[in-house]
């Protein structure tokens, strides 16, 4: 690459942190650099390569798949499907009114049931998602933030029900409301009692269900927002410590909770530099552990590291010449394995479109198979490990997340800024700012503003909802509300919203309201009336 | 046809979708190119955001939806501006939308549909050619 002055032409290159990007680099680039304080071994402080010795050469990374089908049966049957495919994990998409605690009778709900992912009314319909599948063969990564309480009080009830001890449940529960406000909206009530129900399912888990991952904090919808490659994983951490703070309030203590916690993160996007990705992973792996042992005290090793899943971004794919798509989640893929992530759900090449295929969400599990038992990529852990360049961003990367979450403390806190819509703002700018240079042609997508072709190839297979689903549902809600006895769920509603107003964890008092056939939206109501709802700050 | 008259628009989330970056995007293009712009903020109902559209003398009503949920709300939304008579208004939709709705919805009268990933220019040249003004217009 380095070519002497006259030879030719250098293109400029600068990273995302704005520093230029050397043709190549050298020892030199890294002075004194010391591997037991910088890296470490894999599995060892302060797990800079990955947080397990042996990483994939023990368990490969979960390959899961998004999914979420129109009703509980088909998700049931989509569920057996994957399983059958040799999916390691499921993964369970809802639809927005169950996400933001409506019922499919609610006149709100109207447009959207059934859509992006299964309808949940009441236990019921929970029973029927799993039916025939046994809670302690599998791992299952619940996408719900401001209903988690709800929907982890369920799948406790499914696993007791099939004779499946708790303690035994794997899984994750997304549980991160915080990035709802900034990115995705599906919020309910107001951030101070929303941070007081992340801490319940938090530490309801700790005690009572302590395999599963109660909280995922995730960066990936901060980045689809704006957020760049390092503000996705430093707004993450910032938000974590948000949670961290509410459960230690209660006494809880930091070795208790931080093995509890997840994160996930992108892999990916509109502005993805397959290197940068990596190396703010491993820099993430650092400076986590450093945080947690140094601001928190905490003691054992595993609160110190720092777990992830990734997500290879819907946001980088392109509706034009949508198998480029799958190019473009191969590298993806590549570039969270190198990153020593746990667990991959790659977006799929038709998702642009609508929710996707069968064939689109088989060919993303492939791509996944394909790295896995065909190239050699995840024979050696952290690969890249060593290498100048990749060592020389670690620790830029490192730098820039410090930065971050730093500023972010001194402006207030995180909290602060969601409420007053400063950082929808500042990434919602930054969106416009990459879209622009998309449409300048200054940055490069293939097929969209170079290398484009004449007849565009939309057509293609796509998944379509029932329109009898929501017909089905409201049938269904209809019939539990005329078999259950009200006295019972009023009852059990009443002792919900006493415990709400004491203060107490929510959990336990939701098993009553559950089990008395209580639906999603009668419990939200109730709390709504205790917690308030949220205003949004429309400022654009 | 051309004027040299503000245009104004509103930008609406119908629905319960909270994916409103695509929004906020072409929110700060419409601006950058002279348009005056109002966001309705998440989870509006379709009588709101024409109520909305009344009080403001809005020229165009942009939605925008990721959720799949187009069809319906299109149709919903199509009546109550026909109910209430704002017959010169340019409505557009944006979001995740298959290929085939785009015909569904230009036959129930929606007049511009831009799917996620459309230029942004494409979008305000739109705006520019066919937004009436009706007073100019006679």
């Amino acid at each position: 690459m380095a070519k002497k002055t006259g030879e030719a032409e250098v293109r400029p290159v600068a990273s995302i942190l704005g520093t230029p990007v050397n043709c190549f680099y050298g020892p030199g680039d890294l002075p004194n650099f010391d591997y037991a304080e910088k890296l470490n071994d894999p599995g060892e402080y302060p797990f800079t390569r990955g947080v397990y010795s042996t990483m994939y050469r023990s368990s490969l990374w979960t390959m899961r798949q998004y999914s979420g089908q129109s009703t509980p049966e088909s998700t049931n049957e989509r569920f057996k499907y994957l399983l059958k495919n040799g999916q390691t994990g499921l993964s369970l998409a809802f639809d927005l009114p169950t996400q933001i605690g409506l019922d499919s009778d609610m006149p709100l709900a109207e447009d959207d049931v059934g859509k992006l992912g299964v309808a949940v009314d009441s236990l019921d319909d929970f029973e029927r998602i799993f039916d025939g599948i046994s809670l302690d063969q599998i791992s299952t990564s619940f996408t719900i933030n401001a209903t988690a309480p709800i929907i982890l009080a369920m799948y406790i009830l499914v696993a007791e029900k099939q004779g499946v001890d708790p303690k035994k449940l794997r899984g994750t529960i997304q549980n991160d409301i915080l990035k709802e406000y900034i990115a995705r909206g599906t919020w309910i009530f107001p951030p101070e009692p929303s941070i007081k129900l992340v801490g319940d399912v938090v530490a309801y888990c700790t005690k009572e269900v302590p395999r599963f991952n109660a909280i995922s904090v995730s960066g990936t919808h901060i980045r689809e927002y704006g957020a760049d490659t390092v503000q996705s994983v430093a707004l993450a951490i910032a938000i974590a410590e948000v949670y961290i703070g509410e459960v230690l309030k209660r006494g809880v203590q930091i070795d208790e909770i931080a093995p509890l916690f997840s994160f996930h993160l992108p892999i990916g996007g509109r502005d993805f530099n397959f290197f940068e990705d990596i190396a703010r992973l491993r820099a993430a792996r650092r400076y986590w552990a450093r945080l947690i042992k140094e601001k928190y005290g905490a003691l054992d090793k595993r609160s110190l590291q720092f777990r992830f899943s990734t997500g290879g971004m819907g946001g980088g794919l392109t509706a034009e010449q949508p198998l480029n798509n799958i190019a473009r989640a191969t590298i993806y893929a590549m570039a969270a394995v190198f990153s020593g992530t746990r667990s991959l759900n790659l977006a799929c090449f038709d998702e642009v479109y609508a929710i996707p295929s069968d064939l689109a969400i088989r060919t993303s599990l492939r791509v996944q198979q394909i790295l896995a038992f065909e190239t050699g990529v995840a024979d050696v852990v952290d690969p890249l490990g060593g290498s100048y360049y990749v060592e020389k961003l670690t620790d830029e990367m490192e730098a820039k997340i410090s930065e971050i979450v730093e500023k972010i403390e001194s402006d207030g806190g995180i909290v602060k800024m969601i409420e007053n819509g400063a950082i929808q703002r500042e990434l919602a700018r930054q969106s416009y700012a990459i879209q622009k240079k998309i449409s300048s042609g200054e940055k490069t997508l293939v097929g969209v503003n170079r290398f484009k072709v004449a007849e565009e190839e939309r057509d293609m297979e796509i998944y379509k909802t029932d329109p009898e689903t929501k017909n089905r549902q409201l049938r269904r809600l209809q019939a539990v509300k005329e078999s259950r006895d009200k006295g019972n769920v009023d009852s059990a509603l009443k002792e919900l919203a006493a415990a709400a107003r004491r203060g107490d964890n929510v959990i336990p008092y939701l098993f009553e309201p559950l089990k008395a056939r209580a639906t999603v939206g009668e419990i939200i109501d109730t709390l709504k009336e205790i917690y308030g709802t949220f205003r949004e700050p429309t400022t654009v | 046809m051309e004027t040299n008259k503000t245009i104004r628009v509103l930008i609406a989330k119908i629905g319960l979708d909270g994916h409103d970056v695509g929004a906020k995007v072409l929110i700060f293009w419409l601006r950058d190119k002279g348009m005056e712009v109002i966001y309705t903020g998440l989870r509006q109902s379709v009588e709101q955001v024409v109520e909305v559209a009344l009080q403001e003398a809005v020229d165009v009503i942009g939605v925008s939806i990721l959720s799949g949920s187009h069809l319906s709300i299109a149709q919903k939304l199509i009546n109550r501006i026909r109910e209430r008579e704002l017959d010169d208004v340019l409505v557009l939709f944006g979001g995740t939308i298959p290929k085939d709705d785009i015909r569904a919805l230009k036959e129930m009268g929606i007049h511009g549909v831009f799917p996620s990933h459309s230029k942004l220019e494409e979008i305000s040249a739109f705006i520019q050619r066919n937004v009436k003004h009706g007073e100019e217009d006679g």
